[in-house]
């Protein structure tokens, strides 16, 4: 599904420069719920955004799906997000004056459906999420883990290979944290294949396996017992 | 290629984001709406300048006769020069294409009547080509013809408020009006753009008020108009080569400027249009800046915009929006705007000169208005304003990377 090589990125700072990833070695199958985790500065955040193709590595491999990725101009680029990826924010990035099914038809309008068509896999995903009462209710009139759910349903509606969460939960409170794990582990639970950074202990526990980053390189890797979130729900 | 849900995505986003549409609507209506009324200020007061040549034809000379003020072959001072029927056929005759039209006049007053009715007017007898000189325009019955002149008949045409005065709206063609005791048959009725006192003047053939008032051949002045294919040099030198043949003619002393007097009316117009022209440039510069500064208005909106809209646009990215969309949304939406906002501008402005225009007349401005190609020029340039001010910013926000987008603050 997805594999990285040797991965190196590092960034300018003034004459210096700064070395941010230092050779990153990943092989996530299908089917996976992986959690990357570390503390600012660890370059987690770059990971993944090299990883949802919103960045680009100095050196090092990445091949998503078969499909190698590099060179990518901007064009590419987009069609790749839009065709491979879904992705989950932690300030959810809703966009304000568009309702529920608005939002989460929107990367179905880049994919270039009929809006019959969009209408009907919006209001579908918005339904798995369980908001489908919700759908002409601007963001602001949601609660934090409404638009979470609404946010998740939008990186479902294009069906993507890889879903990728940047801190997901880390803009709710615990009780609503836990429901949103409830919810990404029962994607996981379908077969979709999921990535999350975070930095919180009991979000990475549950997930299936913790790949812990220090200092631009992996620490650990290891397969962990999953902790299901329903029962703190 | 019309694709209906880009429109969509463009008419949500103005009318969700009202007070960013209306911002940036509101500076290019406002630049429109000054552009309009200067326009329309400019055109008034050109039409007001060219009012002033309405009356006459705009290559007329006028030629009087005057008292000789110096001696000359044997002549004393102070002698009467007196036109006749032979000076208006050595006029007409001995000068080839370059008169145009030309007619003698002979004025009189005499209190005209019908039935109880009676009143002053100024009678003009005049050949029948008076009628383009004067541009006076018969709407009922016919002008003065030749046919009168060689009859020496007793008809007259009369101004549209002569009937008014004197017919009290009833018809007046067909009818007899009493000028000094004798009967005249009213063959036609005119109106003249010239004013009100233009109007209140009787025509009739020049034979017979030299038969009937003195019986004699005696003309009081003699007007024309040169070929119009001349320009405005040719026509000052043809004014100036009939003054020197009138005074050879007459034995005036070549320096005496009251005996002949020929009045062209190409150099009078052609002061006044300079000025017009003048003030035309100036009023387009002043239209011109406006309009730039309106396009620099939106210009700073767009960008602001972009601004405002940085996170969106990254959203809208991460979610598989290709630069080339993002690019299209913007500057549409800047086109849609820039047109509409104009557009209103544009209308505002012609509602206002509608509106007040005719309050206007006392500051020499007359009918102020702006034509179809004004608007359409206008429109194109907004639209393309409203490109060029979207292209910028779109083109660098769609440069813009997700992840600098989507960094929370």
């Amino acid at each position: 599904m997805l594999e990285i090589k040797q991965l190196h990125k590092s960034y300018p700072i003034g004459d210096s420069s700064l070395h941010v990833l230092k050779g990153i070695d990943l092989s996530v199958k299908e089917g996976e719920l992986v959690a990357i985790m570390g503390s600012s500065g660890s370059g987690k955040s770059t990971l993944l955004n090299i990883i949802g193709m919103l960045d680009e590595a100095d050196e090092g491999s990445y091949v998503l799906d078969g499909v190698p990725i590099k060179n990518l101009n901007e064009k590419k680029a987009a069609v790749y997000r839009n065709k491979f990826l879904g992705f989950i924010f932690q300030s959810f990035n809703l966009i304000n004056y568009k309702n529920a099914v608005e939002n989460v038809s929107l990367p179905l309008y880049y994919q270039g459906l009929g809006r019959k068509e969009r209408q009907e896999k919006a209001l579908f995903h918005l339904g798995k999420v369980g908001l489908k009462d919700w759908a002409k209710h601007l963001p602001n009139e949601l609660s934090g883990g409404q638009k979470q759910r609404v946010a998740i349903a939008r990186a479902l509606a294009a069906e993507p290979k890889l879903l990728l969460a940047d801190e997901p939960t880390g803009a709710l409170d615990t009780k609503t944290s836990y429901e949103i794990m409830d919810f990404i582990q029962e994607l996981n639970d379908e077969g979709k294949t999921i990535l999350i950074v975070t930095h919180e202990e009991d979000i990475a526990n549950m997930c299936k396996r913790v790949v812990r980053l220090k200092d631009g390189v992996i620490m650990e890797d290891k397969f962990v017992n999953q902790v299901r979130a329903a029962q703190y729900v | 290629m019309f694709d209906l849900d880009l429109w969509r995505e463009i008419f949500q986003s103005i009318s969700k984001n009202k007070l960013r549409s209306l911002l940036s609507g509101f500076t290019v209506s406002f630049a429109i709406l000054l552009f309009t009324l200067l326009f329309g200020i400019a055109n008034g007061l050109e039409n007001t300048f060219n009012g002033f040549f309405k009356d006459d034809a705009q290559n007329s000379i006028f030629i009087r006769p005057g008292k000789t003020t110096k001696p000359h072959k044997g002549f004393k001072a102070g002698r009467k020069i007196q036109f006749k029927n032979e000076d208006y056929e050595y006029l007409k005759n001995d000068f080839g294409n370059k008169v145009q039209y030309i007619t003698s006049r002979v004025y009189k007053n005499f209190m005209a009547s019908y039935k109880n009715e009676k009143n002053t007017y100024s009678i003009r007898a005049v050949h029948p080509d008076h009628q383009y000189l004067e541009k006076t325009l018969v709407y009922e019955g016919r002008y003065i013809s030749a046919k009168d002149l060689e009859e020496e008949s007793k008809v007259v045409v009369i101004g549209r408020l002569v009937e008014e005065d004197l017919f009290m709206k009833t018809v007046a063609l067909g009818k007899y009006i009493n000028l000094g005791g004798i009967q005249y048959k009213v063959v036609g009725v005119y109106r003249d753009d010239g004013g009100d006192n233009e109007e209140r003047m009787i025509y009739m053939p020049i034979s017979t008020a030299q038969k009937i008032y003195g019986n004699n051949d005696y003309v009081d002045q003699i007007n024309m108009t040169y070929n119009p294919a001349m320009s405005y040099n040719e026509a000052l030198s043809f004014s100036k080569l009939l003054t020197k043949k009138l005074k050879e003619r007459f034995d005036v002393a070549p320096k005496d400027q009251s005996a002949v007097r020929v009045r062209n009316m190409a150099e009078a117009s052609k002061n006044v249009n300079q000025m017009t022209t003048v003030l035309s440039v100036l009023i387009i510069i002043i239209g011109m800046g406006t309009l730039i500064a309106g396009i620099v208005g939106i210009a700073n909106i767009m960008i602001f915009v972009v601004k405002e809209r940085t996170k969106e646009l990254g959203i809208r990215k991460a979610l598989g929006a290709t630069p080339k969309s993002i690019v299209t949304m913007i500057m549409l939406e800047s086109v849609l705007v820039t047109s509409l906002a104009g557009y209103f501008g544009l209308l505002v402005g012609m509602g206002l000169l509608e509106l007040i225009g005719d309050s206007l007349k006392e500051y020499f401005i007359t009918n102020p208005s702006v034509s179809t190609n004004l608007i359409v020029g206008a429109t194109i340039i907004l639209i393309i304003a409203g490109a060029i001010a979207g292209y910028v910013p779109a083109k660098r926000a769609a440069s813009i990377k997700p992840i600098v987008a989507l960094r929370d603050e």
